[in-house]
């Protein structure tokens, strides 16, 4: 029995029918997939930032050595109308002297002075012999302490307020009642707060062991040196390199092969340019990178370091800045008798500098959050004198997020996050800046 | 009848900005230099000691500096399973996005991924370490249970080293799919396939080369990161012996602390570390077979370019 030509193409045209629909059947449900893997990605960020935010912020149950009313009673202030804040340097400095040992305070002192003028908890004669040992403890040269890092200091050697339990943001805000009953069964000499880790005292008080008292000034500072440092060296050395390769250089193996090598240095990892670091800078020159006999673990060393880690990245995105100028402009320029050099300072590179400008403020973006050369370099691990010069001794913002989440303690993952949010804050104004740059840029071009 | 004599003005000033430029291109190789002179005096040192040698450091499964047992494998196990790990995370996502973005996005929402991506590139490592050590590992550990999943694993390392690289895969993979010429699809379409045939028949093998690429320079990117790894992947050396350890309960498993080279460096740098003596040197033995690596892998990730690209007219 057989088919006619027309029941035929009847079932060819369903078969053909059914072909189709699957075909667009699969096309939206892939689309769907490749959505839905994309929202992923996306939803990674979100988690992280939730992560951050969550831990930045919370209840904390904080138990107080000794009250700071006490405190101050016991100074011999009224502790209803005086607050440490309400007292003068001189006043706290006596408060703090009080309350310590001579030999805390001697320590104290050695670290870092409490006035210009006169010492407090030792003679002049033998602070004179301190200094002039063949080390001479940061005390000698660095300024005396400031009105907040003394405040700090009492808080820390006279409350020493203890946290005995943190909870993150959102069971802080959902289950309030029962965390506070919790707190109040397990710790009932404890007071509840709820803690802004992140707050102005944070970002201006130094280094701690306390997490309680923590800040992250000193880490900070440390930070825009190093940034300083490479920016000096690696911006100017970046740009000039990337003029010679479109501009000068003849074409040749030469040029070919620095160019081959640069894009090759953009590949290794960060922490083999801090071992290069280490190797040459730290140790063979390191009286050089103390200015004196130190050990070379300076600003210095750490700058430079960055400065070559990010150098490849300054040259690569200048050179296509300097490429995308128009041929047009060259050509008019020398023929009017310019000479290159003329036509590119006054031609090329104003026509090239908000790419130029752009691409390196995003490789310095990214030499703020590098952290594995730093510890290689050797940065200090626990550090609370601000840096004063570029051979200072130094830590850095992201060095300092390392070492709080290494910790186990719950208190100091808080103050990990809330460095992270500083350090967040700190690269989303330098990308800021290159989007506010990259927006002027197309709008003229 | 007068002449103007045009002569070729001598311009010394020309020529010493001229010698300067170049001084800053050559720097570059200066530091390529440096850093072979630097990994291969120290790496010469340590091969050169007594106490190692070439074939330890090759042949034995085993770091352990206290019992001087300098074998490479323990470290590159580390390394292996966290990088395997982040490209079973990386690869999916970043290209699945980069065809999403390329062949399937209107302009709005290219507008709000693409610098989503962008910031997820620009964040900082130690915040993802940060990221994996408070919420990976605390979700592994409450999906697999305590008891399988310990406190430093490689698998919360190898995840967060995927979602960090994954913007690195997307935005170069992205790059490739762009420069395949519009006409392929419109030829395509105009044939009746559909979204999908196009992507996966069309445009994905057109741009095969520059994926690849993108592939092999996020390995590489994977291989030195890190903080992470530093962070979250634990501070042990994985030791083992091979054909005695259990296949999949310790050697490959990645719920396990497992240190990689990038985090024994750094662990090792960040203490107090003395000049001259094994464990310095040692670092630098790392540095140099992480170096040689990561340099295989982007010279391999060119050459793919290089050699496979389809150029159209």
């Amino acid at each position: 029995m057989s088919l006619s030509a027309r029941e035929r193409s009847t079932i060819d045209l369903d078969r053909y029918s059914d072909y189709l629909n699957g075909r667009q059947r699969r096309a939206r449900i892939s689309h769907a997939i490749f959505l839905a893997i994309l929202v992923v990605a996306v939803a990674a960020l979100a988690t992280l930032l939730y992560t951050v935010i969550n831990d930045s912020f919370g209840l904390t149950a904080v138990v107080n050595e000794t009250d700071p009313e006490v405190v101050i009673e016991e100074a011999g202030y009224d502790p209803a109308t005086v607050t440490f804040t309400d007292l003068s340097r001189v006043q706290l400095v006596d408060v703090l002297a009080g309350g310590i040992t001579r030999n805390v305070g001697r320590r104290l002192e050695r670290e870092q002075r409490f006035f210009e003028d006169r010492l407090v908890f030792e003679g002049p004669a033998e602070w004179d012999a301190i200094c002039a040992a063949e080390e001479p403890p940061t005390g000698c040269n660095a300024p005396a302490r400031d009105r907040g890092s003394i405040i700090a200091l009492v808080e820390e050697r006279l409350v020493q307020p203890t946290v005995v339990a943190t909870y993150d943001l959102v069971p802080s805000l959902l289950e309030r009642e029962a965390i506070v009953a919790e707190i109040a069964a397990n710790h009932p000499d404890a007071r509840v707060e709820f803690r802004s880790w992140l707050s102005a005292g944070f970002v201006t008080k130094p280094q701690s062991a306390n997490p309680q008292v923590a800040g992250v000034r000193t880490a900070l500072l440390g930070s825009l040196w190093v940034i300083g440092v490479t920016i000096v060296f690696s911006v100017p050395v970046g740009i000039g390199a990337a003029i010679y390769l479109e501009e000068f250089a003849p074409r040749n193996r030469i040029s070919r092969f620095i160019q081959t090598n640069i894009n090759n240095l953009a590949g290794v990892p960060s922490i083999i340019y801090g071992m290069l670091g280490l190797a040459v800078l730290v140790r063979g020159l390191g009286p050089i990178m103390s200015g004196d006999s130190g050990s070379g673990r300076t600003v210095l060393a750490a700058g430079l370091t960055l400065g070559l880690l990010i150098l490849p990245i300054i040259i690569i995105a200048s050179q296509e800045a300097i490429r995308a100028v128009p041929n047009s402009l060259r050509q008019a320029g020398l023929a009017l008798g310019a000479t290159r050099w003329q036509t590119v300072r006054s031609h090329i590179l104003p026509a090239a500098f908000p790419g130029v400008m752009t691409g390196t403020i995003l490789a310095v973006a990214r030499a703020v959050g590098e952290t594995a050369p730093l510890i290689v370099v050797g940065a200090s691990t626990f550090i609370t004198t601000d840096p004063t010069s570029i051979f200072s001794k130094f830590t850095a913002l992201p060095i300092q997020i390392y070492q709080w989440t290494s910790r186990p303690q719950d208190e100091f993952r808080n103050i990990a996050a809330a460095a992270i949010l500083v350090l967040l804050v700190l690269l989303l104004t330098l990308n800021g800046a290159a989007v506010i740059l990259r927006n002027r840029y197309s709008r003229k071009a | 009848m007068t002449t103007a004599f045009v002569s070729r003005r001598r311009r010394p000033g020309e020529a010493v900005i001229k010698a300067l430029l170049f001084l800053c291109g050559a720097l570059s190789i200066a530091t390529t230099i440096g850093i072979v002179f630097v990994l291969g005096r120290e790496a010469w040192l340590f091969f050169g000691s007594s106490e190692v040698g070439f074939a330890d450091f090759f042949g034995s499964t085993r770091w352990q500096p206290q019992t001087r047992d300098f074998g490479i494998w323990a470290l590159v196990l580390g390394t292996v399973i966290t990088s395997v790990i982040a490209m079973i995370v990386a690869i999916p996502l970043g290209l699945a996005s980069a065809i999403y973005l390329s062949e399937y996005a209107s302009e709005r929402i290219r507008g709000v991924f693409k610098p989503v991506l962008e910031v997820l590139a620009g964040i900082p490592t130690v915040v993802y370490g940060y990221f994996a050590l408070t919420f990976m590992t605390p979700l592994l550990r409450s999906l697999l249970g305590v008891d399988t999943v310990e406190i430093f694993n490689d698998a919360s390392a190898g995840i967060v080293v995927g979602i960090l690289v994954t913007p690195l895969i997307s935005s170069l993979a992205e790059d490739a799919l762009h420069a395949v010429p519009a006409s392929l699809r419109e030829a395509a379409y105009g044939l009746g396939a559909t979204k999908l045939e196009v992507a996966t028949r069309i445009v994905v093998p057109a741009a095969l080369s520059g994926i690849a690429a993108a592939v092999v320079v996020a390995v590489s990117r994977a291989v030195g990161e890190t903080m992470v790894v530093a962070i979250a992947a634990g501070a042990s050396p994985k030791n083992f012996r091979l054909g005695e350890d259990s296949l999949f309960g310790y050697l490959l498993n990645p719920f396990v602390a497992g240190e990689t080279m990038t985090g024994h460096i750094a662990r090792i740098s960040g203490g107090d570390l003395s000049y001259n003596s094994i464990d310095y040197n040692s670092i630098f033995a790392i540095g140099l077979t992480l170096f040689v690596i990561t340099l295989l892998l982007n010279v391999i990730s060119r050459r793919i370019v290089e050699r496979f690209r389809e150029v159209y007219e």
